[in-house]
């Protein structure tokens, strides 16, 4: 594992996932962004709070990727996805179903795992 | 805006792991101030285009690097908008010169790719990603296109095979490009078998890993006419938009507004309209970027362009020849240096010494279209016959 300094609020996000406590940012028009944020990226509002992520999620996207980088070389082949937790999306790594099984509009809960090649976190999706 | 196209040049584009980026951008910027024919005491500035130099080369801080690498003792900014980065500087140097703030600019990019392997490279190209969010979840930058062509294919329908046109068709345009990587014709069903790198993207819907560098000499139009420079052929139109980093964080994937909006800005700089264009030149790093570049560009609605390669409408006997010169797919991407490329391409064909010009010979206005990252930056040049 990779002994560097903590990412700030993105680590904090990761812990919370791990906790099943995950979150995402909301402005008052219901905007929804992930952290670190001081603004919302759609309307500038600064006021942000912390919302619970629904607990499940649908892949809007995904793709098997057989081709990795050397961070991953022992995880390929993959499946990498995009997924939209009402109105937030997440990209991670899905597991526990056949590669050939994840199809757009799959239901999946997220948590965190480790990366096969260097034990570093990431976010994993899992159908649910 | 009118900023003269005096010379231009051109390394070739391929592998070659041992050529220093000083030695293809020196290679590069000679030919292009000897194409000029004007005198380098003249040059006011240069603007470099680079993405990865400190992972390939060790190497920061290399505006000043390829001034002198050239002879020239000027002002000199690197531009890094990964892919995008050349198309950058060609932006600053046409504004800088409309602006009256430059009057001959050199504008040029350089990367060197090959000489650090495959899967290094893949790591390089990737952090033109957001590093948190998506390549922490092992996304590479095929990674990123494929997820937009399943995006693609499932919202407004298209296939690999449809793809596979793409990728036939660019290289069928880079046969005759002694500048190009990969001169090789190849068949629907040699992309369609070979290896996936990022499923559904196969090997054939991505360019390949190259080195090469890339220049432009531009100057104003009072410079051009009162040094009698053969500068016939100017960039009249600029424009560059931006998007959310991550692909997770855009309402639609399978588009890229911001080439959507650098064309806007672009086509009413130069007072122009996509029917008005004669040939374009897109960021195909992936065949369906070259499908969404379409569409953004005006060409065609939104889900519509996916068909063009295979009814031949984008190729040199079409109705609106795209990536004549064999685009990233076949003439090859060296990064810092696209940008800059397809404008020379493009002037090129315009002034009737492309190996396609006889089959486009009343071209007058070609569009270049240069995106970086999955085109959450994108600029777009208009360049046309003026004189």
């Amino acid at each position: 594992m990779s002994e560097t300094a903590r990412d700030g609020e993105f680590d904090d996000l990761l812990d919370a996932i791990a906790d099943g406590e995950g979150y995402s940012l909301e402005c008052p028009e219901g905007h929804g962004s992930l952290p670190p944020r001081r603004v919302c990226p759609e309307c500038g509002a600064r006021d942000l709070t912390e919302t619970p992520l629904p607990a499940v999620g649908e892949i809007r996207t995904h793709t098997t990727i057989s081709v990795p980088t050397p961070q991953f070389s022992e995880d390929a082949p993959y499946v990498t996805a995009i997924a939209d937790f009402d109105g937030v999306g997440l990209t991670g790594v899905v597991r526990g179903i056949d590669p050939d099984e994840v199809e757009i509009g799959l239901t999946v809960g997220v948590t965190v795992g480790e990366r096969e090649t260097t034990g570093d976190r990431l976010v994993v999706f899992e159908p649910r | 805006m009118n900023a003269r196209i005096a010379g231009v040049g051109l390394t070739r584009f391929g592998k070659f792991p041992e050529r220093t980026s000083r030695d293809l951008f020196a290679e590069a910027g000679l030919a292009a101030l000897d194409d000029a024919g004007v005198d380098p005491d003249d040059v006011d500035a240069l603007c470099y285009g680079n993405f990865m130099g400190e992972l390939a080369e060790h190497q920061g801080h290399q505006g000043p690097l390829m001034a002198e690498a050239v002879g020239l003792d000027v002002p000199a900014t690197r531009f890094e908008s990964a892919c995008a980065s050349s198309g950058a500087a060609v932006r600053e140097a046409a504004t800088a010169i409309a602006a009256g703030r430059a009057d001959v600019v050199l504008v040029g990019g350089a990367e060197r790719m090959t000489n650090v392997g495959t899967a290094a490279a893949t790591d390089a190209l990737a952090i033109a990603a957001d590093d948190l969010y998506e390549i922490r979840a092992g996304l590479t930058f095929p990674g990123a296109y494929a997820l937009m062509a399943r995006s693609y294919f499932e919202q407004y329908g298209g296939s690999r095979e449809d793809l596979a046109h793409v990728a036939v068709k660019n290289h069928d345009h880079a046969l005759p490009n002694e500048y190009a990587q990969l001169r090789t014709e190849i068949t629907v069903e040699d992309a369609l078998e070979a290896p996936l790198i990022a499923d559904p993207l196969g090997l054939y819907d991505s360019c390949p890993i190259t080195d090469g560098a890339s220049t432009l000499v531009l100057t104003s139009a009072e410079y051009a006419d009162s040094h009698g420079l053969d500068a016939g052929v100017a960039v009249t139109g600029s424009g560059q938009g931006g998007d959310r980093m991550a692909l997770q964080d855009r309402p639609t994937i399978p588009a890229t507004p911001a080439a959507d909006d650098a064309a806007a800005e672009a086509y009413a700089d130069a007072g122009i309209g996509p029917d008005d264009v004669d040939a374009v030149e897109v960021h195909d790093c992936f065949t369906i970027a070259e499908v969404m570049a379409l569409e953004s560009l005006g060409f065609y609605e939104r889900g519509e362009a996916i068909t063009a390669a295979r009814e031949g409408e984008t190729h040199a006997t079409g109705e609106l020849p795209v990536n004549l010169s064999g685009g990233l797919k076949a003439k090859g991407h060296p990064v810092g240096a696209t940008g800059v490329a397809q404008v020379v391409s493009l002037a090129k064909l315009l002034d009737g010494e492309s190996s396609w010009s006889d089959d486009v010979s009343e071209a007058t206005v070609g569009v270049a279209h240069n995106a970086g990252g999955t085109a959450a930056s994108a600029t777009v040049h208009v360049v046309e016959v003026v004189a």
